[in-house]
């Protein structure tokens, strides 16, 4: 499992182009928001945990559809399915989920503090939308792996997976911004929704691979 | 160890492309599958590979091992498509799949020295010619170890010396008591193998 980690992330690493695409959509959907809303420092501060959370969850949907295509196309994926009695399937898709994670959303999460600036949010609500989207993004993958597993076979489901997934991924946005929010408002608390966001990723850890297995396995031709 | 197809009927789209088709095989023993473009020799080998569910019939495993419970855990499976990612190296690639799929044979190196790809192990796998790719991924064959190896036209693209080196690389796994099924158009090079003639798509 180790050597598919670290063969997943040479990879990331090689081509390239992954990560620097998710972060500067990342940076050009934060940027445009004080031009949309106006230079009032107040509300821009108030909305600005909520516009780190959105930009950060569209921005991890980029590359997910290619996670199995790839595989695909160059018959990788059946020899990772003809594996399935050495190294359970589900285990395999959850070290590919991990790998693309933190190739592709890490950076994410490691950029929001700046971003966060523009949008004058102080540093306590940085430091705690920070948090959330470390605690909050491993689920959106995992949620995201089995739209991916079920869309391999179509070869322009791009989109497809972005609409199929973005449902399931309401609740983890709703408490990802719930717990920034309690962080820094005198009315709302932190702790509820943060380890509600952590259970949310934790379930998804387990649920998404086992899912995206079968979706897998169902989709051989 | 014995490899065998019993009444196996398999279809792609829901359209029946063979169906009641048996062959047994022991130890040693090869099937050449031949048969016109459309005929279902590559559907068989991923019938057998466990990769597609068959239509009908069963493909059995016996007497392999307790650690391998199925065709699909005793076979490496050469398909058309390599299985390698263009962005690493030869050798590389090799090292993983040698890693993932676990009872280490050859190391990448002396693999790659097999099927004469020696001196461009440290090459990026996209920058190889169809051929040369094609020796990579027969190399691949060779890292790991699986008693049963599926080969859909394995010699495609390869020149001659590839070819004849092919042949020995497979007299040598038959030797050594493994099973070869392989689905081709060109001779193999494979004295005595059985061969099973698919018919014209109806």
């Amino acid at each position: 499992m180790l050597a598919l980690f670290l063969r997943e992330i040479r990879l990331g690493v090689r081509a390239g182009s992954g990560a620097l695409t998710g972060v500067l959509f990342f940076l050009a959907v934060v940027a445009v928001i004080p031009f949309g809303v106006g230079p009032d420092l107040n509300l821009l501060a108030r909305i600005g945990p909520a516009i780190l959370w959105i930009g950060a969850l569209l921005a991890s949907l980029l590359g997910l559809d290619r996670l199995f295509q790839a595989d695909r196309e160059d018959g990788s994926l059946d020899l990772l399915l003809m594996a399935d009695s050495r190294h359970m399937l589900a285990l395999t898709v959850f070290t590919k989920c991990v790998a693309h994670w933190t190739i592709g959303v890490l950076p994410l999460v490691l950029v929001a503090p700046m971003l966060g600036l523009f949008m004058n949010v102080p540093p306590l609500g940085l430091a705690a939308a920070t948090l959330t989207l470390l605690a909050g993004t491993p689920a959106i993958t995992f949620i995201g792996a089995v739209g991916a597993a079920l869309t391999v076979v179509l070869p322009r489901g791009g989109l497809l997976v972005s609409v199929l997934i973005l449902p399931l991924t309401i609740p983890v946005l709703i408490f990802g911004v719930a717990a920034s929010r309690g962080a820094v408002a005198d009315t709302d608390l932190f702790l509820p929704p943060f380890l509600i966001l952590t259970a949310l990723t934790l379930f998804f850890a387990v649920i998404g691979p086992v899912a995206a297995a079968l979706a897998l396995k169902g989709a051989a031709d | 160890m014995r490899l065998a197809a019993e009444k196996l009927s398999g279809e792609r789209g829901g359209e029946p492309v063979f169906s009641g088709l048996s062959f047994s095989l022991e130890s040693g023993q090869a099937l050449l599958v031949t048969g016109p473009n459309g005929a279902g020799k590559s559907t068989l080998l991923r019938i057998v590979a466990g990769l597609l569910p068959p239509a009908a019939g069963r493909v059995e495993l016996s007497g392999a091992g307790e650690s391998i419970p199925d065709a699909r855990a005793a076979s490496h499976y050469l398909g058309h498509s390599n299985g390698m990612k263009g962005a690493l190296g030869v050798e590389e690639n090799l090292a993983f799949w040698r890693e993932f799929l676990g009872q280490p044979r050859l190391t990448p190196h002396e693999a790659l020295e097999a099927v004469g790809l020696g001196a461009i192990a440290h090459l990026p796998f996209g920058y190889l010619s169809t051929g040369q790719r094609r020796r990579a991924a027969i190399a691949r064959l060779l890292v790991s170890y699986r008693p049963v190896w599926l080969l859909d036209e394995p010699t495609a693209g390869l020149d001659r010396r590839a070819e004849q080196r092919m042949a020995e690389l497979m007299r040598e796994h038959l030797d050594g008591g493994g099973i070869i099924v392989a689905a081709t158009h060109l001779p193999l090079g494979l004295e005595g193998a059985q061969e099973l003639r698919m018919g014209k798509p109806s």
